[in-house]
């Protein structure tokens, strides 16, 4: 009821602003409006600034971080080769994990209870050993069974094969990867499923569509929308989990960096260099995760957001008109298209 | 107020020609339990070629479980429904009936459309992506044809310069018009409407009614359920009223509207009109 115009009181103009109602019945006509005042936020903000500072000082000036053995290892063939091995693992458990975990998601939403036992007693399972003991399992997996082999169930073995032979190191630490990343991946799909709303399958059956054409074009786009942010911290996760293999003494970037302070003791800067990796590689993912995100909410605004680039672009433009119209500046009080 | 709209057309359905016409859909004694409860109690409809039938009734008396067992998204108890002489859900073999699979189920379905309450228009996609997707991957049509009538569609239900958007930028109405595109699109047999207008504000619903409308000036066997009692007199051939689970009365909308014979027929239209 404030905001009727009969019988709210007067309202102040806004500076600037056309007045909107009769000035001769508008006793705060032309006051000044003074903004509220927030010392303690410029106190704090100050406070912050000069811890930041102290830290970046620290990190140039402090003779441990030995910036120079940093900068000679950061791109070393070694360590180029040995991100090489975590970009293999984190795409290969990334994506056999994912496809596995669908599977398990589709299988505990299934009609049949058994699929579904199944697919819970996977999860329960998988998520209860640490991953550290699973990879440790899996390397001996030779001891467990010395051989593997393709057969009659319970009948005679047609062909098989020797089990350290068949999987090897790095096959063992793909398989415990995937297969505890499957667990996790299994239960965000189904809660992606989940939060799709009913009548989307509903209509999709109504219509005929095809049962896995349901699945494939109706509901896991619109999946994908609640799945990724998950999914995403998953792969973040799995990327900085690969570290936790160097016990298999597979040369990826961690196994690496401690072979390398091993031999010549510079643990801080070796530290730093798979600190750097670990960072870029994780924006590398967030910034993929940024714009897949973006691809999957089609449709859900009206109009979506910019993407950074764009609005950098944006900036430059009115930055652009600005200085060769100084007036069209002035008419919009400052240059827009800050964020 | 809107009588005089409906002047007899030779394909409009009327009594005299209905009768010559075959049974388009035909529901026999069909009955419906969801636990303890008894939904449908023995539901018999028969629907001609070309005629529309307006389903009134109060809530909860069975009327949107009627319309979703026609097209067997809910599975009958007991009876059976035949749409063009093909029973739904099931393949009678010598005096056994055998339950159809999924696949089957879905191919029947095709020429029952099916229009919902709250649309269910898949958002992720364009409009005219939601009207191709059943005819492409269902029936197999080219995507080339199903382009063209999807277009043909849209010109007829208004919306011909929606084509690309997306269905959170349509207002309810137009998204309602765009689903009853959509299940026009697989060129149905039948035509289901599940309270069409109920989620539509209220300045929204005529827009929808007139579609439907022009659909049934144009001989589409329809089946509505709705609680718009004007549109029951103006479009229907025949207003069947439910209550409790049971066909209470049914006949043309100037018997049952005007001179229901039933009491709860007359309690109802009381309470509405």
């Amino acid at each position: 009821m404030g905001f009727t115009t009969d019988s709210a009181p007067p309202r102040a103009v806004v500076p600037g602003g056309g007045p909107t109602a009769p000035p001769a019945a508008d006793p705060l006509a032309g006051l000044t409006v003074v903004p509220a005042r927030h010392p303690w936020r410029w106190a704090a903000v100050a406070a912050v600034l000069v811890l930041c500072a102290q830290f970046a000082h620290g990190l140039v000036t402090n003779p441990v971080w030995e910036w120079e053995v940093f900068l000679s290892y950061v791109l070393s063939e070694t360590i180029v080769e040995a991100v090489g091995v975590t970009l293999q693992l984190v795409a290969f458990a990334t994506v056999l994990g994912f496809l596995l975990g669908a599977l398990l998601a589709f299988m505990r939403l299934s009609r049949s209870p058994v699929l579904r036992t199944v697919a819970w007693t996977y999860v329960w399972i998988f998520r209860s050993i640490p991953m550290i003991v699973q990879l440790v399992f899996w390397f001996n997996l030779g001891a467990l069974y010395r051989e593997l082999g393709v057969g009659v169930p319970f009948g005679p073995v047609l062909w098989s094969v020797d089990s350290n032979d068949l999987i090897g190191t790095m096959g063992a630490a793909l398989i415990g990867l995937s297969l505890h990343q499957a667990a996790y991946a299994a239960e965000i799909v189904r809660g992606g499923v989940l939060a799709v709303d009913g009548g989307q399958l509903e209509a999709a059956a109504a219509l005929g569509i095809p049962r896995t054409r349901q699945i494939r074009r109706i509901v896991l786009p619109q999946a994908m929308r609640a799945i990724l942010p998950t999914a995403g911290n998953e792969v973040v996760g799995l990327l900085k989990g690969t570290s936790v293999v160097y016990v298999m003494a597979i040369g990826e970037l961690f196994y690496q960096v401690q072979v390398v302070y091993g031999r010549n003791g510079r643990v801080i800067p070796l530290l730093m260099v798979a600190t750097a990796w670990y960072v870029f590689l994780t924006s590398l993912l967030s910034i993929a995760q940024y714009y897949l995100e973006r691809r999957f909410a089609r449709g859900a605004d009206r109009t979506p957001p910019p993407t950074p680039l764009q609005r950098v672009r944006r900036f430059a433009r009115t930055l652009r008109a600005a200085g060769a119209d100084p007036l069209a500046r002035d008419s919009h009080g400052r240059p827009g298209g800050t964020p | 107020m809107n009588d005089s709209v409906k002047t007899p057309e030779p394909q409009a359905g009327q009594a005299g020609a209905a009768g010559a016409r075959r049974v388009m859909l035909d529901v026999r004694g069909v009955r419906k339990s969801f636990g303890a409860l008894e939904v449908l109690r023995g539901v018999d409809l028969s629907v001609r070629a070309g005629e529309v039938t307006v389903v009134l009734g109060p809530s909860g008396s069975g009327k949107s479980t009627l319309l979703r067992t026609i097209n067997h998204l809910e599975k009958v108890d007991q009876g059976w429904i035949s749409v063009d002489g093909e029973l739904v859900g099931y393949r009678r073999r010598g005096d056994r009936l055998h339950e159809l699979k999924e696949k089957d189920v879905l191919r029947q379905r095709t020429r029952i459309g099916f229009v919902f309450q709250n649309f269910n228009l898949f958002p992720h996609l364009t409009v005219l992506e939601n009207l191709i997707e059943a005819p492409v991957s269902a029936l197999r049509r080219p995507r080339k044809d199903a382009v063209a009538a999807a277009e043909r569609l849209l010109g007829r239900v208004g919306l011909a310069d929606k084509a690309d958007a997306y269905p959170r930028q349509l207002s309810g109405g137009q998204q309602q018009r765009v689903a009853i595109a959509r299940a026009l699109a697989l060129e149905p047999k039948v035509l289901l409407f599940d309270e069409p207008t109920s989620a539509l504000d209220p300045e929204l619903v005529g827009e929808v009614l007139d579609v439907i409308k022009d659909l049934a000036r144009t001989g589409t066997t329809m089946v509505v359920v709705t609680h718009e009692i004007g549109f029951a007199r103006e479009a229907a051939d025949r207003v069947v009223f439910m209550d409790d689970g049971v066909v209470v009365e049914q006949g043309p909308p100037s018997e049952v509207l005007d001179h229901p014979r039933h009491p709860r027929t007359r309690a109802f239209l009381s309470k509405v009109l």
